[in-house]
């Protein structure tokens, strides 16, 4: 009972028509907002006409915004960088060397983590990393001399955001691995390939598109978070959520705003693309 | 295959996922002000001053109102837009949809900001509706994906059995359609639920300030002495959503069998 073209067109169009419009509404035009106020000239809570790029050219100027832009993206590849070297192994052992039918109880038990509210879970570090806290305590319990981590603002952001988006990574990086032909790998070691080169060859280029999957989800709430600096970070050293909010919300500085907002979307895009085409070069070699 | 190294850095890997967790009822249950070792001893009185906090009282109350509006509402768009991908061919299909699973790829801060930007501008006064609003955009994606795998698994026979068994298309829709992907309904319902009760960066910013339940948490944490109560309702709110989690994952899981596929294995 194939419908005609154009019917079902239609018949689409109507069904897809409330999310579509909300979305439109709430979402498109808002971004688009954000893009046309980025150009124009601001006060204080309001914007006017004279077109101009003093917004984009603030970042190069004021050193301190640079230094945050710089900041928030080298954090973020850091924290995905060590997340994705975390998860790899995990996700390898599950996919590898759990029997089929218990693998979805170890995938559960390493996503739970992440559905546990993430405010909990990180003003709880607060209290883990903070001076005279839970790890400082214990070493002194030890006889041993206090770390202060929390200290070292950016180390502890650091530690804190690998924890959070920890469990993002070994999802698509063990998706990648189960669709990895098993006949291969005995294969390569027929050939007389060891275990672990038969992996360099075979195994880890076939799941790297996984990986790259796994180092964008990570990567993309990362660069944006605001809580983490906010609270272990103890607001000291603010990374570009906290930017954006202090001269939306703060200063009421809507343009200067928006620009962080469109820079932001351009590093997160330009990064983004980046992987991607990486990982072209992968699905390429794999025919 | 043995692989004990592997074995041992996985399970070290859990114990480093689950180690704040596991914190949380040691020392919501410690009997010391201050959240350090050594362990002070044995007490419920974090529990009790919790439930005497009237004001977390009302900031739970609230978002319990708009997790429930949001999860309902995320649902309901997700079952549109995921029916519509599933079924139907049409113009604008990949844009719409790319649309709609934007806020999966942008930082959850730009859609609070633009939306923000767009509700100051136009003078609409921030209140729990547009909390409400905002978590809608970023709970549809995940009503989406969950409603598009259960919609995929659909036999699309039965359907054609129906009509052809002269049932209008909105009654196939209610009679075959909708009991066969209810799990899913439910498991992208409990899902929205989970992500939005559990939401900051919108409630703080787009609810003006309102006493809501990850905001309250978020500004009591900077006081030492409301620490341990925090830790207490932490606990509480671990067991909730580890019951929700497993709910929703049984569902997902009979909703599969029931359409007679085979499980691929976790949410996402």
């Amino acid at each position: 009972m194939a419908a005609a073209p154009n019917s079902e067109a239609r018949a689409g169009l109507k069904l897809i028509s409330p999310t579509a419009i909300y979305v439109i509404l709430l979402l498109a035009v808002p971004l688009a907002t954000v893009l046309i106020y980025s150009v124009l000239t601001g006060g204080r809570g309001n914007v006017s006409l004279p077109i101009t790029g003093e917004n984009y050219a603030q970042l190069w100027s004021k050193s301190v915004y640079g230094y945050i832009l710089f900041k928030s993206l080298m954090v973020a590849l850091i924290v995905t960088f060590i997340t994705v070297i975390l998860a790899y192994p995990v996700a390898y052992f599950v996919s590898f060397h759990v029997k089929p039918e218990r693998k979805s109880l170890w995938l559960f038990l390493i996503t739970i983590p992440f559905w546990t509210s993430y405010i909990i879970r990180v003003s709880l570090w607060f209290v883990i990393l903070g001076y005279g806290g839970i790890v400082d305590s214990a070493l002194a319990s030890l006889g041993l001399p206090p770390l202060n981590i929390a200290s070292y603002s950016i180390l502890s952001i650091i530690i804190v955001l690998a924890h959070a988006y920890a469990p993002f990574a070994v999802l698509p990086i063990f998706v990648s691995l189960e669709k990895v032909d098993r006949s291969l790998l005995e294969a390569g070691q027929d050939l007389g390939e060891s275990r672990w080169v038969t992996f360099l060859r075979v195994t880890l280029p076939l799941s790297m598109p996984g990986v790259i999957a796994a180092a964008l989800i990570v990567f993309i709430p990362t660069v944006g978070d605001y809580v983490t600096p906010e609270l272990v970070g103890d607001g000291k050293e603010p990374m570009i959520a906290n930017l954006i909010e202090t001269q939306l919300l703060k200063l009421q500085n809507f343009p200067q705003g928006s620009a962080f907002a469109v820079v932001s979307m351009l590093m997160v895009g330009i990064v983004s693309v980046a992987f991607v085409l990486w990982n072209r070069r992968f699905i390429g070699g794999q025919k | 295959m043995k692989a004990p190294y592997l074995r041992a850095f996985t399970l070290f890997y859990l114990l480093f996922l689950y180690s704040p967790i596991l914190l949380l009822p040691i020392f919501a249950f410690n009997d010391g002000k201050v959240v350090a070792f050594p362990l002070q001893g044995f007490t419920g009185k974090w529990f009790g001053e919790m439930f005497a906090d009237q004001n977390l009282r009302i900031a739970a109350k609230n978002s319990l109102i708009i997790a429930l509006s949001v999860a309902t509402l995320s649902t309901v768009l997700g079952i549109f837009a995921a029916r519509a991908s599933v079924r139907y061919r049409f113009p604008g299909k990949a844009p719409l949809m790319g649309l709609i699973m934007l806020p999966l790829v942008l930082p959850e801060m730009i859609v609070a900001m633009a939306l923000l930007v767009v509700l100051l501008s136009m003078g609409v006064p921030l209140s729990l509706f547009t909390v409400i609003v905002g978590q809608v955009l970023i709970c549809t994606p995940f009503a989406v994906a969950i409603l598009t795998s259960a919609f995929q698994s659909l036999d699309r026979s039965l359907e054609e059995a129906a009509m052809d068994l002269g049932e209008t298309t909105w009654s196939t829709f209610r009679l075959i359609v909708l009991p066969l992907v209810m799990p899913g309904i439910m498991a992208s319902f409990l899902i929205c639920f989970t992500i939005s009760f559990d939401e900051f960066i919108i409630s703080n910013f787009l609810g003006s300030g309102q006493p809501i339940l990850s905001v309250y948490i978020f500004g009591q944490f900077r006081f030492p002495a409301k620490v341990p109560s925090m830790l207490a309702l932490g606990t509480v709110l671990v067991c909730f959503s580890i019951i929700l989690l497993g709910f929703a994952e049984y569902m997902r899981r009979r909703g599969i069998a029931k359409a007679g596929g085979k499980d691929s294995g976790g949410f996402l």
